[in-house]
């Protein structure tokens, strides 16, 4: 029952690729992760691209489907025409590791700037009591699956790296929301916060974020709406927002948290310029292999791990001179620099 | 250039990011530990996700009857009297702890008309006892974790400038091996899969907290992750496995269409009032009653239909089974000719209660339905079947502090990958709390292990360079054998010779099969390069696929007898002597998987005297039933 169709994928890395050309059979009731995978499996091994649960929990498998921002495991294939070319691309928002594989580094950066639950005091684990009515408002936004395919359309960041490190993005409006509506969080400033530290002013409600979340959150009207117009209850002033659509930093006022929650500045999104690594911060060139197969083995200690001593955390200085394997240069014989096994 | 393996220092390595992998590594924090979290895709899509119904605890919200003690019951009924008596015991009495400490960190179940959390009925439980957020339970556990890892990433950063000074996350990255002093843990070694550059994490302690095995089979609920990893890092390393010839299929997978064949219908969908018929349209499961059962379950359709709503002077439908027992049934009607046309059978909603209710209780169910398969299931029903679903066999662990058995010291295991807990049958619901009872003891005990330490283990460079000599051999065979197509071929083998029902024959078949497949993934070639190269990953996890599959295959051959998720057709029914025993799987020096049989723990006396005389005479040897006798007698 199978037919052939055709099939446009974005082959590259950050260095440049392009779309390149596929003749895949499919059938009866695919979806498009489906021939993804077959296309793994048959024609192209190295094809990269994340997914996990196939059923639309995980969020791994965002994509660009024909241009629009999808889940590949969510996208029957029965919903396009019998001879429609199919093509796929990354996410665009995002930078590109290799093929349909971005860096959703920013998602996690800001979701790491969001302050976190805030437990009530003097309330025992086993006592928390809330209504099912309660709690149903920010369950709505707890269903979120972080496919980032929202951040991904948000007209604020597509295209605009520049506002990147002052906007969080619909994914952190619902995450603030949630805890604003949480029946016992502790705080009381998440709408404060959002507007002063994730740039809640960018947003000029188009709802594209809304149309493309796959668990159909109504993150424009339950969200963000609600967010804004608690701040305004707040200033009693509704034409302080209105009258500025677009914040900068320093033009916000009442900061809350601005110092302890210090937010991302570098332009590559990735905060190790600005002083604060990430997780997923690291080289991006493979290293080579050496003639003989092998690869050098060497050290490399990173800051952020707590700084632990060089030489090992129980070693106690001066070392024994029997274990001292330190060899002298030798003239001449080193000039490409520290080689090889550190030990 | 000088190529480099990143080199870090911790003090407890976790890998895995699960449920199981989270919750230890905040207990390792909260220890004062400097703690990495080692995850093969994105933070947050661990396998976890996916688990749907809920976590078992016996907080007594829904029905005050309920507490740790029937718990423990259901628990070691479920799994056939093979479990670790002190694993149930501690999971059962922990477990409440465990669901409330997660209010703390945010997370918002579902709720009572007083408030508390909600529970609801499951397979196997004697009362409703699973807390839940609608059918996405395992998202709410894991968001949860994840955000109280957070919470702890921001204290450090206030105190520190850091986010990443005391816990860190190492998404996308693989484990490859072990690496011991002596018989001592002294670290991890692996790769990014973003960039395709090495790593190796040096470190006291070691969580295994990798999942399951699923991957081995065609039909299957779990994704690419669940390729034995942390079984067989264990296995190398020294550790042993108990319990494999255990897998449990889920009986209700989806098979059609046939691209979501597998993927999952939860086991609420019965608990809710649905109903399996065939293609005859009966209801066939009072068919399948076991002996053992007789007395829990409704013998006429009248009476399973009022337990809904009267559980008290009803007994509970037979969908409600327990899951090795429903598979077998669906696999019997299906062969008997009564399946549908895809080779499933019907579980049905949408004659049972208005389509509202429907929408409003299993909303992922009708949502996963409507997305995938395009049915309606408030329309019309689903088509199911069993499929590969959860191992029970693991890590052979000791209960209390979860720290692997055999030669090596600094080795923990929690969750799927830890066996024991389960016996020979894992109830719906009793995973997620297994995940967070025995993932906060393994960090608790990792740590505690770290702090007795005199002097910290030192990694050789030698082992280094040989884990990456075996991480890089199937790019420098860019022209060998396909991994997709041997990781199929071993899918055929076990799905075909080791599946739900097995033959002394076909297992013998199956371990001669897996052998030529050994030699075949020692050839397996990748193309491309080192960047995100899903072929590379796959080529470098086929090794670990295949050792869990030899020693799930010769356990099977090695257990005459039929228990739970073991079902041998030359074995039919459960033979005492065998519930004696566990089967222990090691490796060798040569790497061949060594069998041994070991003793079943005794269950202490008090426990024992939870279980009626008569129930206990279905599991128990007359040499047992003697004992037993004499203690009530005292
Ligand atoms: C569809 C489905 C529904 C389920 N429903 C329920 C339910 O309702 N109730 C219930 O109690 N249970 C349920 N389960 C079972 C339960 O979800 C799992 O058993 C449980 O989540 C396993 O958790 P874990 O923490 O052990 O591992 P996982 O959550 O699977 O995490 C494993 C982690 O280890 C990492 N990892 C693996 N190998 C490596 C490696 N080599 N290097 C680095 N990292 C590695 C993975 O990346 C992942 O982060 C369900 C399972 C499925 C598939
Ligand atoms: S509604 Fe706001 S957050 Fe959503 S896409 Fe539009 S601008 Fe972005
Ligand atoms: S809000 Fe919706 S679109 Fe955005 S990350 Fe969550 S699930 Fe995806
Ligand atoms: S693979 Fe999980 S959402 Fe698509």
């Amino acid at each position: 029952m199978g037919t052939k169709r055709h099939f446009r994928v974005w082959r590259g890395d950050e260095s440049g690729g392009d779309i390149q050309d596929y003749d895949v059979e499919v059938n009866d009731g695919e979806v498009v992760l489906d021939i993804i995978h077959r296309l793994q499996a048959t024609q192209t091994p190295d094809l990269a691209c994340r997914w996990n649960c196939k059923a639309g929990k995980c969020g791994s498998c965002s994509m660009e489907i024909n241009g629009k921002p999808k889940l590949g495991c969510m996208t029957r294939m029965s919903t396009f025409e019998e001879d429609e070319t199919v093509t796929i691309t990354p996410l665009r928002t995002f930078p590109i590791i290799r093929d349909l594989v971005t860096d959703v580094t920013f998602n996690y950066e800001k979701a790491r700037e969001t302050p976190a639950f805030a437990p009530p005091a003097g309330v025992a684990p086993g006592q928390y009591r809330m209504k099912q009515v309660d709690v149903e408002r920010s369950q709505e936004f707890r269903k979120c699956i972080e496919c980032f395919l929202c951040q991904n359309t948000c007209h604020v960041v597509r295209d605009h790296e520049e506002n990147k490190a002052a906007f969080s993005g619909p994914r952190y409006f619902i995450r603030a929301a949630e805890l604003d509506m949480h029946p016992l969080d502790a705080r009381t400033d998440r709408k404060d916060y959002a507007q002063a530290e994730q740039g809640l002013g960018f947003c000029n409600i188009t709802k594209c974020c809304t149309e493309v979340c796959p668990e159909h959150i109504k993150i424009t009207d339950n969200a963000i709406i609600p967010m804004k117009e608690r701040v305004v209850d707040r200033r009693y002033d509704p034409l302080v927002w209105l009258g500025r659509k677009i914040f900068r930093r320093d033009q916000l006022d009442g900061s809350a948290h601005g110092d302890s929650m210090a937010p991302s500045t570098s332009v590559g999104v990735t905060g190790v310029a600005a002083g604060t690594p990430f997780s997923s911060a690291r080289p991006s060139e493979a290293a080579p292999v050496r003639d003989d197969g092998r690869m050098d083995v060497a050290e490399l200690a990173l800051p952020q791990q707590g700084g632990p001593s060089p030489f090992g955390d129980d070693q106690e200085l001066p070392l024994p001179p029997g274990e001292i394997v330190y060899n002298h240069p030798a003239p001449g014989k080193d000039d490409t620099g520290p080689k090889g096994d550190a030990h | 250039m000088t190529t480099r393996i990143e080199r870090h220092h911790y003090d407890v390595v976790v890998i895995g990011a699960g449920g199981a992998g989270l919750r230890a590594a905040i207990e390792a924090r909260l220890a004062g530990k400097r703690t990495a979290i080692i995850s093969k895709s994105l933070f947050g899509k661990a396998h976890t996700v996916m688990a749907e119904g809920g976590a078992a605890a016996a907080m007594g919200n829904v029905n005050s009857r309920d507490n740790w003690m029937v718990h423990f019951r259901d628990t070691m009924r479920g799994g056939k009297f093979l479990n670790n008596f002190r694993m149930a015991e501690l999971h059962a009495k922990e477990a409440p702890e465990r669901i409330w400490e997660l209010e703390t960190y945010g997370a918002l179940f579902d709720r009572t008309k007083d408030g508390k959390i909600s529970q609801r009925n499951f397979g196997g439980h004697e009362y409703p006892r699973l807390a839940h957020v609608g059918d996405r339970t395992g998202l709410e556990l894991i968001r949860t974790l994840q955000q109280k890892i957070v919470s702890l990433q921001q204290e450090d950063f206030a105190e520190t400038g850091s986010y990443d000074a005391k816990i860190k996350v190492f998404a996308e990255t693989t484990i490859t091996e072990l690496l011991l002093d002596g018989d001592q843990v002294a670290g991890a070694f692996g790769y990014y899969r973003e960039s395709g550059e090495f790593l190796l994490l040096e470190a006291p302690a070691v969580v295994l907290a990798t999942g399951g095995v699923g991957r081995s089979y065609k039909v299957t609920s779990n994704s690419w992750e669940y390729t034995g990893d942390g079984h067989a890092l264990a296995l190398r390393a020294g550790a042993t496995l108990i319990n494999m010839e255990f897998l449990q299929f889920h009986p209700t997978g989806m098979v059609w269409p046939p691209s979501v064949k597998g993927i999952l219908v939860t086991e609420s969908v019965r608990g809710d009032g649905g109903v399996l018929r065939n293609s005859d349209g009966k209801r066939f499961m009072f068919d399948y009653v076991p002996d053992v059962f007789r007395k829990q379950y409704a013998e006429t359709e009248e009476e399973a239909d009022r337990w809904y709503d009267d559980p008290d002077n009803n007994r509970r439908p037979p969908e409600l089974l327990p899951r090795d027992e429903v598979a077998r049934a669906i696999n019997n009607e299906v062969k008997e000719g009564r399946g549908t046309k895809a080779g499933g059978v019907f579980l049905d909603v949408s004659t049972r209660m208005p389509a509202e209710r429907i929408v409003k209780r299993l909303p992922s169910m009708y949502h996963q339905f409507k997305e995938l398969a395009d049915v309606d299931i408030t329309k019309q029903p689903m088509e199911v079947g069993p499929t590969c679903h959860y191992v029970m066999g693991g890590v052979e662990v000791d209960p209390d502090s979860a720290a692997a058995s055999g030669r090596v010291t600094g080795l923990f295991a929690a969750g799927e990958v830890s066996g024991g807990m389960h016996g020979s049958n894992r109830l719906g619901g009793n995973s997620l709390s297994d995940l967070l009872v025995f993932g906060k003891r393994a960090g608790e005990h990792a740590s505690a292990y770290v702090d007795a330490l005199a002097k910290r283990p030192k990694v050789a460079t030698a082992d280094v360079e040989a884990a990456l000599d075996v991480a890089l051999a199937p790019l420098n065979r860019q022209s060998g054998e396909n991994p997709y197509t041997l990781q199929q071929d071993l899918q055929a083998v076990m799905g075909d010779l080791v599946g739900i029902i097995r033959r002394a024959g076909e297992l013998t078949d199956a371990l001669k099969r897996l052998q030529e497949l050994k030699l075949r993934v020692a050839n397996v070639g990748a193309a491309g390069g080192r960047r995100y190269n899903p072929g590379w990953h796959l080529a470098i996890d086929l090794r670990n696929m295949l050792v869990v599959s030899e020693c799930t295959a010769k356990a099977a051959l090695e257990r005459e007898e039929s228990r739970g998720g073991h079902t041998r057709e030359d074995f039919p029914g459960m033979n005492p002597q065998w519930r004696k025993v566990n089967l222990v799987c090691s490796l060798d020096k040569s790497g061949d998987v060594h069998l041994e049989r070991k003793p079943l723990p005794k269950m202490r006396g008090e426990l024992i005297s939870l279980f009626d005389r008569t129930e206990l005479s279905k599991y128990l040897t007359d040499d047992e039933l003697i004992e037993f006798d004499a203690l009530e007698a005292k």
